[in-house]
């Protein structure tokens, strides 16, 4: 039985579908059978991210709807035997699919593949509640903008809800070193101050992510990017490794999770 | 009526007059004999200052508009006013009203955008309220944490006493009975401060005494610690 970890952020445009991706390549390169998800039904992103957009043939709506076996929706990956992906539907909405349907698709792939990564579309709405539905865990994925940081944690509160789903997990994307140092930026500390959830990774923004989505093949293929080496440590962590984070520059002791008081009892 | 048990009692103090009323007696018989005794002494308070007036009724229930009826009566002497009316005997509604008036509920989250924690009573939140959020009281607001977002005190009564009290007051709005007030600090800067709320315990695993960020603990629910969530 595998694990469904969804990836949500509230607001859009912050990379749930290239971490999504990314997360998905990451685990596959690790030997773990992967099934990534696509919850956008009207704007699916994730095949065309994933570069595997002209080989679906039915999709989520259809396995909804008993138009198709689950096994058929299934869109295997070009490049591993052991990453496959449900498509979206592009043609409909996201009211097309019940919450219900779709935590049984998921309980169904649970029971074929170590992960489900379910890439949630941005929102609270109907979408949001069907990207959760079947959920175990959750990755929060935020970037260091006011903006970005509000909608996270009015995620974050509605996942804490959702009594099935474990603590959230962040991930800071886009992180620009330039713009932190300078102030104009959040930085890392203020952004866990106001979220107070764990750390799951952090990302710089990388101009070769937006390069590797164009042509369809997710960053963390790039062993020279350090995107791509951001994504692996991820993916190590979900594994439950201890990995260390990266440096950006020099920070201040979040890190430095407790101190003991020596010798009392 | 019997003479050697009067059913109105007068005392002189230093500050005032105090009237002890017989708990037994039929409430006529009360205001019946208050009025006679008045009447009947008037002259100690035909001129002069004010003399403040004290009522003890005892075990007796006043109801509201016994209350003004006892009121208007000593009033109707120019120069007696009525200081309190005391009575050792409330009704279960309005003990309840003054159970929750005064009651402290301590409450451990975090109150993240779009939530609204509201109390009736006092409210004391060990956590954060972040930016979007949203906590009221009917009395005062205690916060063990960061106040990022609204705060509203006094809030159903229009009780304008109630306080707000945060140990890290960067609130978005202030709401105190009818009164609002905002600030004036730029979105990034309330995010801004290094003061950490740091809470120790017994951490039985490591059987020693450690201290840590307080969200940090909030998160260890196998801890014994913190307060129960009503």
């Amino acid at each position: 039985m595998g694990e469904a970890i969804v990836v949500t952020s509230g607001k859009g445009g912050v990379g749930k579908t290239t971490t999504s991706a990314n997360i998905g390549t990451v685990l596959a390169l690790q030997g773990k059978k992967v099934c990534l998800v696509d919850t956008d039904i009207g704007l699916r992103n994730l095949d065309v991210v994933m570069g595997l957009e002209n080989r679906i043939i039915y999709d989520l709506v259809d396995v909804a709807n008993g138009r198709c076996k689950l096994s058929q929706a299934l869109v295997k990956d070009k490049r591993f035997d052991s990453l496959s992906m449900l498509p979206a539907a592009q043609t409909t909405d996201k009211l097309a699919v019940k919450p219900e349907e779709m935590k049984k698709m998921v309980d169904e792939l649970k029971a074929d593949f170590d992960y489900v990564i379910i890439d949630c579309p941005a929102g609270i709405e109907r979408g949001f509640r069907n990207a959760v539905a079947g959920a175990d865990h959750a990755i929060v994925v935020t970037t260091p903008e006011i903006s970005s940081v509000r909608d996270a944690d009015r995620i974050i509160g509605l996942l804490e809800q959702e009594k099935q789903i474990t603590p959230p997990r962040l991930i800071i994307n886009r992180i620009r070193q330039h713009m932190m140092k300078s102030g104009g930026m959040l930085e890392i500390d203020e952004i866990m101050n106001i979220l107070a959830i764990d750390l799951l990774g952090i990302v710089l923004d990388d101009d070769v992510v937006i390069a590797s989505s164009n042509k369809g093949e997710p960053v963390a293929l790039n062993p020279n990017s350090k995107a791509s080496q951001a994504y692996r440590n991820i993916g190590r962590r979900i594994l439950g490794e201890t990995v260390p984070l990266m440096t950006i520059e020099e920070k201040g002791g979040f890190l430095q999770k407790f101190r003991s008081l020596l010798g009392m009892r | 009526m019997s003479a050697s048990q009067p059913l109105v009692t007068m005392k002189g103090r230093k500050d005032g007059l105090v009237l002890v009323m017989d708990e037994m007696c039929a409430y006529d018989a009360l205001i019946d004999e208050l009025k006679e005794k008045l009447s009947v002494n008037r002259h100690f308070y035909k001129e002069g200052p004010m003399i403040s007036v004290k009522v003890q009724t005892g075990n007796r229930y006043i109801s509201e508009s016994q209350r003004s009826e006892l009121v208007a009566v000593i009033r109707s002497y120019d120069h007696l006013q009525v200081e309190s009316i005391e009575s050792n005997v409330m009704t279960s509604e309005e003990f309840e009203n003054k159970r929750i008036r005064e009651r402290l509920t301590p409450i451990t989250r975090i109150v993240r955008s779009g939530q609204v924690l509201s109390v009736e009573g006092n409210l004391l939140l060990i956590g954060d309220v972040n930016p979007g959020g949203t906590v009221s009281a009917t009395g005062n607001v205690y916060i063990l944490g960061a106040l990022r977002g609204i705060a509203c005190a006094g809030s159903s009564e229009n009780e304008s006493r109630s306080v707000i009290v945060a140990s890290i007051m960067k609130p978005t709005q202030l709401r105190i009975g009818g009164r609002i007030s905002r600030t004036e600090e730029e979105p990034m800067d309330e995010l801004k401060n290094d003061h950490i709320l740091e809470c120790a315990y017994a951490d039985p695993s490591l059987d020693k005494i450690v201290i840590d960020r307080l969200q940090t603990v909030l998160k260890r629910i196998d801890l014994p610690v913190l307060f129960a969530q009503p």
